[in-house]
């Protein structure tokens, strides 16, 4: 009850839940041992070459880092999650 | 043949050296015959968290030199049956021990002690890899905060880098009334990020800081909170199955806590 209140007066999230959406942000690259602006780069390049084959909701899109189960099953590994929405599949390779 | 216990954490400050006390005095309580080693060489303070900072002779260094055998080193505490302690040495640095003196060490400690129980270093470097290459299992703690949280998973990470198997988490100074209020991460939240077993939770206590101050470990204290975690954490690491106190909502255990010490929540 008290919790649906706040949000129906917008009131800012728990200090709990900000720390915990920020750790996990930070830990993705941490894991992966890569900076932020390494994403936005690999980001950019998937759009581009994706661009010319099909065209691409870029406001949909969802591209990021997370983490997965290794083949054998013992370790956890990063993994690259992309979400692409396509709106129409360009018809010039054909 | 015994077992050898790293208790580690990457950041500083969060309770490493309290819990290698504590969990070393608790062993010893049960029966088991245990030496604590102290890693941290140039910053001891496993002695005097013990108190026993005035019977040091030898150290952990003089050790592994050479300059005497491991017995004369090891202080025996004389209020706990079966319990030693191996000081580091506080004139010297991390570099003064490597990783192979480390594990010939812990190989020689096993022979004749159940438990052996390494108070790591903060920090990734040559402590942290002194400390942990002798060790069969590990143990985690962490606070529930940002960075402490950070510094864990980079220190899970390692310890996996390194064969340190399946580690487990002690999350120290959980302060239940900010868990409620929402200020402070529950220990579901902290799993789900560090994706490790649990070993225990201790509650932040005024009584550590007391019994610090004292030099008398609070696991011996009956009526301290943060005792009693740690006596539920000693049973864990012996295989008993001690089910963990719910610590994370407005539950019967707050409840009862609240009506115990007329505490308030908010």
């Amino acid at each position: 009850m008290l919790l649906d209140l706040s949000k129906i007066f917008g009131k800012p999230k728990n200090s709990k839940d900000v720390a915990k959406d920020r750790l996990k942000m930070v830990l993705v690259y941490d894991r992966a041992n890569v900076s932020p602006q390494f994403l936005e780069m690999l980001k950019s390049e998937i759009i581009k070459v994706i661009s010319n084959y099909v065209d691409v909701d870029e406001s949909a899109l969802d591209i990021q880092l997370t983490k997965t189960r290794s083949d054998d099953g013992e370790r956890m590994v990063p993994a690259l999650y992309a979400n692409i929405p396509i709106r129409s599949i360009k018809n010039s390779g054909k | 043949m015994g077992e050898v216990i790293v208790v580690t954490s990457g950041k500083g400050g969060v309770g490493k050296t309290t819990t290698t006390a504590n969990i070393g005095t608790g062993l010893a309580l049960a029966g088991k015959k245990v030496v604590l080693i102290d890693t941290d060489i140039g910053l001891r303070n496993l002695d005097v968290v013990m108190g026993l900072e005035n019977r040091i002779v030898y150290d952990l260094v003089d050790v592994v030199e050479g300059f005497c055998r491991v017995k004369q080193a090891l202080i025996k505490d004389k209020r706990y049956e079966g319990l030693y302690l191996l000081p580091a040495a506080q004139t010297r640095d991390k570099t003064a021990v490597n990783p192979q003196q480390m594990m010939k060490l812990c190989q020689e400690l096993k022979e004749e002690y159940d438990y052996i129980i390494v108070d790591c270093p903060a920090g990734i470097e040559q402590g942290f890899k002194n400390a942990i290459a002798g060790a069969d299992r590990a143990i985690v703690v962490t606070t529930p905060e940002v960075s402490a949280v950070r510094d864990a998973d980079r220190i899970i990470g390692l310890l996996e880098a390194n064969e340190l198997r399946n580690p487990k988490l002690l999350v120290n100074r959980l302060r239940v009334d900010m868990v409620k209020r929402g200020d402070m991460m529950t220990i579901d939240d902290i799993i789900d990020i560090l994706a490790i077993g649990l070993i225990g939770v201790v509650p932040d206590d005024e009584k550590i800081i007391v019994s610090t101050n004292r030099g008398e470990p609070a696991i011996n204290d009956d009526k301290s909170l943060a005792g009693q975690a740690y006596r539920n954490i000693v049973k864990r690491i012996m295989g008993e199955e001690v089910p963990f106190t719910n610590f994370d909502e407005d539950s019967g255990f707050i409840f009862k806590l609240k009506k115990l010490f007329g505490l308030q929540a908010n």
